[in-house]
């Protein structure tokens, strides 16, 4: 039982339905596990409703009555909302919120059978890529704990690193899952935009705002976005209503996952039945590339990313070679211009979702104010941190009378021209693989004084944020000073299935997926 | 471009934000920072690109058929306009900072 901790999420409903463990077993080990609320994972611990959906999922097991997910825990980010659970989204202004209702993702997952073990540390409104903008205190990092998680979703990625949950929720808004995912070492997936209810996730930036799951391994993360993901026409305009195909009827988006396809598996699967195209994006090559592509002539060009991540990520290509996968060159040329479009939309939208915290309805009020105008402006800047400031205040910027078109309608098309590189990049390939960070974790307050720093690091992310498509993140083994590096992995619009089977390709044949932090 | 400190009390307007002078002076430094690094962007020809408000709208014709757009909710779309929810003013309200007699309460707006 000591190594209950240590299994996966497919383990653990396996042994769940074959009644070897119950529900409240289960819970109970990582509630214990949870105690003293290690890396500051957690914001709110309530474990008596999570025993009591544990006891109700052992009752549904022996009533035989069990969703897929029957019994394994998982943790959600604060941005989430959940009846049971306080709600901040790491924010003072939303602090001892409760929700009336819960997110459609958060309530398609209890379905599912998913026992709940709590809520999630996060940047404050999911703004962040450190999780140092956290009203409730920094996360620490399991690898190294004078180190980040990553972020936003970094309560996420600290938790399931350190086996305090088999799973856990996170929101993506330009590399929120991604990032974190590679910083711990874990497995990260953000589908194609709309595939997930945005119902109940507190707004941030609404056209890129995306709920994925984050866990151990592709395997895991197939299983639980199959329970996440579905059509919620009336209750977010942004849903997806595609058909499923026949494959994802029966076992949702790990379909492709159950087929033996022996030791070369990506030998016949590209779209057209030959071998898997992997397209790397030239931009995204290091000084000193030792890629060897299948095809084109490679542009060497030198960036800003660490040797030792560099060479993780011509590692995994390398292998993915070796699996029968075919290595072409592709090109993303406006994909540098990602991080000014990114956070021109990404701050206008906010500034508007943002609004809403005025102290009258919910969350935090002045105590002391002259009139209704004084009233909203104390309220807010109490309410709200620095970085949250910042994005609002150039959120108002770049949408007022004069800048508009300057700047919030620019972007808005370069935003187009950046979609329609990946379009042309697909053409080339099958799936588009490069870093998810230019480097691993960095020391905790290294960046916290310097925004554009914190910016400039999601380069590798932004691009598939801004169009809207399926992206992941694996990890690939340990860069300096012996952190995780992730290698990211983007998919065509609605191509979560391979996706998660290319992913799940390389962990078949490699160990990085269950490199542990020691100690744990 | 930069912006000026007038520009910073004009934005924290707007914002319905408030800085004192040491956070607003901080605050111009590291807005003009980041807005040296969009001015790249406002170099590129852009001329006949359609903005992008979502991406949504992207995969519009890419993935699918055009024709199948609205039925796979590749297009935004309305709900009906018939009631879907109940009222549940309490529990709704059970958040608001000041509540009397299912009211939110703030402070006089009319003399």
């Amino acid at each position: 039982m000591s190594e209950l901790h240590n299994k996966s999420v497919a383990d653990l409903a396996a042994m769940l339905k074959n009644k070897e463990v119950s529900a409240v077993e289960v819970a109970t080990r990582f509630l214990a596990r949870m105690g003293g609320n290690p890396h500051n994972a957690f914001l709110d611990i309530n474990s008596e409703v999570t025993l009591a959906q544990a006891q109700a999922s052992d009752e549904k097991i022996a009533k035989g009555t069990a969703g897929p997910l029957e019994g394994v825990p998982i943790a959600h980010k604060d941005i989430f909302v959940t009846k049971d659970f306080a709600t901040t989204a790491g924010s003072k202004i939303l602090k001892d919120y409760r929700s009336p209702f819960d997110a459609t993702v958060v309530s398609k997952l209890r379905e599912a059978g998913m026992v709940t073990l709590g809520k999630l540390n996060c940047d404050e409104f999911a703004m962040g890529s450190a999780n140092e903008n956290s009203a409730y205190g920094a996360v620490t990092n399991p690898w190294d704990t004078t180190r980040i998680p990553g972020g936003s979703s970094g309560g996420s990625s600290a938790a399931v690193a350190a086996r305090l949950t088999p799973a856990a929720t996170g929101t993506d808004t330009g590399g929120s899952i991604r990032q974190p995912a590679a910083f711990c070492g874990i497995t990260g997936i953000k589908p194609t935009y709309g595939r997930a209810s945005r119902y109940g996730m507190v707004a941030f930036a609404s056209s890129l705002d995306q709920a994925g799951p984050m866990a151990r391994s592709a395997e895991d993360c197939a299983l639980l976005l199959s329970a996440m993901c579905g059509p919620d026409l009336d209750r977010d305009s942004t849903s997806l209503n595609v058909p499923q195909t026949e494959g994802e009827k029966k076992f949702g988006f790990s379909h492709l996952l159950r087929i033996d396809h022996g030791n070369k598996p990506l030998a016949a699967a590209g779209r057209d039945g030959g071998p898997l195209k992997i397209g790397y994006p030239r931009e995204w090559l290091g000084g000193g590339s030792q890629v060897e592509f299948d095809s084109n002539a490679p542009t060497r060009r030198s960036e800003g990313t660490d040797i030792e991540v560099q060479r993780r990520i011509e590692e995994a290509l390398a292998h993915y070679k070796s699996l029968g996968a075919e290595l072409v060159e592709v090109s993303l040329p406006q994909a540098q211009l990602s991080i000014p479009v990114y956070y021109i939309v990404c701050a206008a939208e906010a500034s508007s979702n943002l609004s809403r915290f005025d102290g009258v309805k919910f969350g935090h009020r002045a105590k002391e104010f002259s009139d209704l105008a004084d009233m909203y402006q104390r309220t807010r800047s109490e309410g709200f941190g620095d970085e949250v400031k910042r994005r609002i205040m150039i959120g108002s910027y770049v949408l007022s009378h004069g800048y508009y078109d300057a700047y919030y309608l620019q972007a808005q098309k370069i935003r187009r021209m950046i979609a329609q590189d990946f379009q042309q990049a697909f053409a080339q390939c099958d799936v588009i693989a490069g870093p998810v960070a230019p480097t691993t974790a960095w020391k905790l307050g290294d960046k916290a004084d310097d925004p554009v720093a914190n910016y400039l690091a999601d380069i590798f992310t932004l691009p598939a944020s801004l169009a809207g498509l399926p992206c992941m993140s694996i990890p690939v083994g340990l860069g300096d000073m012996g952190m995780p590096v992730g290698m990211q992995l983007i998919g065509n619009y609605l191509q979560e299935a391979q996706l998660l089977n290319v992913a799940h390709r390389f962990q078949q044949f490699t160990e990085f997926h269950l490199v542990k932090p020691e100690g744990v | 471009m930069s912006l000026s400190s007038q520009d910073i009390d004009r934005l924290a307007q707007l914002s319905r934000l408030q800085f004192g002078p040491p956070a607003a002076e901080r605050l111009l430094g590291q807005l003009n920072g980041f807005f040296e690094i969009v001015e790249q962007m406002r170099a590129v020809d852009t001329s006949g690109v359609v903005p992008m408000a979502h991406p949504v709208d992207a995969m519009q014709g890419l993935t699918l058929a055009i024709a199948d757009a609205d039925e796979y909710g590749m297009t935004l779309r309305l709900r009906e306009d018939t009631v879907s929810e109940t009222n549940q003013r309490e529990a709704n309200q059970r958040s608001a900072p000041a509540v009397e007699r299912g009211l939110f309460l703030v402070p006089k707006v009319i003399e």
